[in-house]
């Protein structure tokens, strides 16, 4: 580290706030699916940017980690490159863009392909935290309604969604419920990773700074997405492989080619699409 | 093609940059100095101060300066710092009474005890632009004149009122202030907490709210019972000594409404208050809070139909951090095209079943 960098504790944060953070995140893991309010701290990025997100990193980072950071799936996206730059810097851990390498994952609306494993903690960027909120914009009646798993309102929401559409319009932020108990919002990762975090074996933090919450899912938890009998909830992704590696079960980021309509469907998981080329695979000839 | 669609630590390299290239401006100008934001452009290091909530004039100005100008940026840069200090103790309650005013009016009384101070106000100018100032090299104005300095402070304007009863006398607060830096904000919050996060909320925000309580929403007619701009000493109670000391001062602005009356027929009326204090000169910000404070104290007064958004506790308390407001308004700008390609997915492939369904109904039709 250079004299400059020696001025910050390790990962930024003072010793009492991350001890103030990890408390936190105790009592989220304690209860799983709850938000846990806690007394965020502003950062030297705004709020939106994942300010959440890199206090729980801030929080869990040891000098051993090795931290991976994404951003719409890949580590070569704007935000992903300033906040993994942010903790080389003011920790001076190691980074990686290997999903199996990290230790500690911090992502954006994604979840990685790769499978995670028991030695691993997912951060989620979370906006909102409450999946109510669109539908009683009061925080205190939504902790009463969490309180009392008074989550009629979700149902008739999504029964309005299947009267009117054939089906439940949420493409992302598709709300679960967690070990039978809370709703929570899964962060705006698309619905095609909800399964992703049943039962992860990987520890799973989800922190919202702006509105100061962090929740939790324990590892091998059971997460649901909410559905009806008739009508189950479906991961959906475009219907086609990926154009580089030929991968037909990855998520799908569609780039617009030309100016005439043409575009190209790529995986949005940057490090498995990149693993899977160099294992040989490619996209079969059209 | 598809690599340009993704950031890059070049691009954003590249970005900084040009942002600073952009900061300075033409360098055949000369470059802006701290000291110069400070002592001329006040009335911005004030605004910064108070919404970055930390008291230091030069660092306002130097973040005023790397900020461009935008003054909620630049109360970013001060929060993004503030929050990195230790906490070493804190002041003793203020003494606003003590303070040493450079204008202190009051629109209740024609006159009284202390005088009225117009003080340096744009009050009775007349907005006209001020050509000569375009001078580069324009002599400093001579010296306005001096009045004798006053023999004891000026005694606050409700404390008149109060001798006599007519004002409503204000509940005691906790001992300890609670402090939403170092708490998350919990509700319903008690008035101390409301003004802590009124004091450093947006100036604009709260102006907008103040003047619709003005035009009838959530209406309360107030009376500025007194506005002072001034500076008042910071003290400290050092243990090892066991008194307090001064260790300096700040400048401050404080607001005191009178507003309408509450009472009934078996409880006498009184003048309720509202109260505004803001870190420098900032008589629009302080005005606006009393108005605020005041208005988000209509179910404690048990005002009837207190639904107005400026009475809105929960409503006011959540969106007046310019800080979190425009990171998160802003932040739709980052990359979103993950949760975009869902929806996407979901619409093409709503719209292809509503089409193949009506498809299917013409043909029956015509069948």
């Amino acid at each position: 580290m250079t004299p400059d960098d020696a001025d910050y504790t390790f990962a930024y944060l003072d010793e009492a706030t991350k001890r103030m953070i990890r408390r936190a995140v105790l009592k989220a893991v304690a209860i799983p699916g709850y938000q846990t309010p806690f007394a965020s701290r502003e950062m030297p990025m705004p709020y939106g940017w994942g300010t959440g997100g890199v206090q729980l990193t801030a929080a869990c980072l040891t000098p051993d980690d090795v931290l991976k950071v994404i951003d719409q799936g890949a580590d070569d996206t704007t935000n992903a490159v300033s906040i993994r730059a942010f903790f080389a810097k003011v920790a001076g851990v190691a980074t990686t863009e290997s999903t199996r390498e990290a230790t500690i994952i911090q992502t954006r609306h994604r979840i990685p392909e790769t499978p995670l494993t028991e030695d691993q903690i997912m951060v989620f960027q979370v906006p909102i935290p409450e999946p109510l909120r669109f539908l009683e914009p009061r925080e205190t009646e939504t902790r009463r309604m969490h309180a009392l798993a008074d989550y009629g309102l979700m149902q008739v929401r999504l029964y309005e969604d299947v009267a009117r559409h054939g089906a439940v319009t949420l493409a992302y932020a598709y709300p679960v419920r967690v070990a039978g108990r809370y709703v929570m919002d899964p962060s705006p990762i698309p619905r095609f990773d909800n399964p992703k975090l049943d039962r992860s074996p990987a520890l799973m933090l989800f922190g919202a700074g702006r509105e100061q919450r962090i929740y939790a899912l324990p590892p091998w938890t059971r997460v649901e997405s909410l559905d009806f009998e008739d009508h189950p909830f479906e991961a959906s992704k475009p219907d086609r492989p990926c154009a580089l590696c030929g991968a037909e079960d990855s998520y799908l980021d569609e780039v617009i080619v030309d100016d005439a309509g043409g575009r190209m469907f790529v995986c949005s998981d940057t490090d498995h699409c990149a693993n899977r080329r160099a294992a040989g695979a490619q996209a079969s000839a059209p | 093609m598809y690599v340009a669609t993704k950031g890059g630590e070049r691009a954003i390299g590249a970005a900084h940059a040009w942002l600073a290239e952009e900061r300075r401006g033409d360098p055949a100008t000369p470059a802006l100095t701290v000291a110069q934001i400070r002592e001329q452009m006040t009335l911005a290091v004030a605004r910064v101060m108070a919404e970055g909530a930390l008291y230091d004039p030069d660092l306002a100005a130097l973040a005023l300066k790397q900020a461009r100008g935008d003054a909620v940026e630049a109360a970013f840069l001060i929060r993004a710092y503030r929050t990195t200090l230790p906490r070493l103790g804190a002041s003793l309650a203020l003494d606003t009474a003590a303070m040493a005013c450079d204008r202190r009016i009051s629109a209740i009384f024609k006159d009284l005890p202390g005088g009225q101070t117009l003080g340096p106000t744009f009050d009775y100018t007349h907005r006209l632009l001020d050509f000569a100032l375009a001078a580069e090299d324009a002599p400093p104005p001579p010296a306005a004149p001096e009045a004798p300095p006053a023999s004891s402070p000026a005694p606050r304007a409700a404390a008149i009122l109060d001798r006599e009863g007519v004002l409503q006398p204000e509940p005691e607060g906790a001992d300890t202030p609670p402090d939403l830096t170092r708490a998350p904000l919990e509700l319903p919050a008690d008035r101390a907490l409301r003004l802590q996060a009124l004091a450093r909320g947006d100036e604009g925000f709260l102006l907008a709210l103040a003047y619709s309580s003005q035009r009838g929403y959530g209406r309360n007619h107030p009376f500025v019972g007194e506005l002072r701009v001034g500076a008042a000493a910071v003290e400290v109670e050092i243990p090892e000594l066991g008194f307090a000391v001064a260790i300096g001062e700040v400048a401050l602005t404080e607001c005191e409404t009178i507003n309408q009356f509450a009472g009934s027929t078996t409880e006498p009326a009184q003048f309720t208050r509202g109260y505004g204090l803001v870190l420098g000169c900032n008589e629009r910000k302080a005005i606006s809070m009393a108005l605020v404070d005041r208005a988000l104290r209509a179910r404690e007064l048990g005002e009837a139909d207190a639904d107005a958004p400026a009475q809105d506790e929960e409503f006011v308390l959540s969106h007046c951090d310019n800080v979190q407001a425009s990171g998160f308004l802003e932040h739709i700008k980052l990359p979103h095209h993950v949760d975009f390609q869902a929806e996407l997915e979901l619409v093409r492939r709503l719209r292809a079943e509503a089409t193949a369904a009506q498809a299917a109904a013409s043909s029956e039709a015509a069948g």
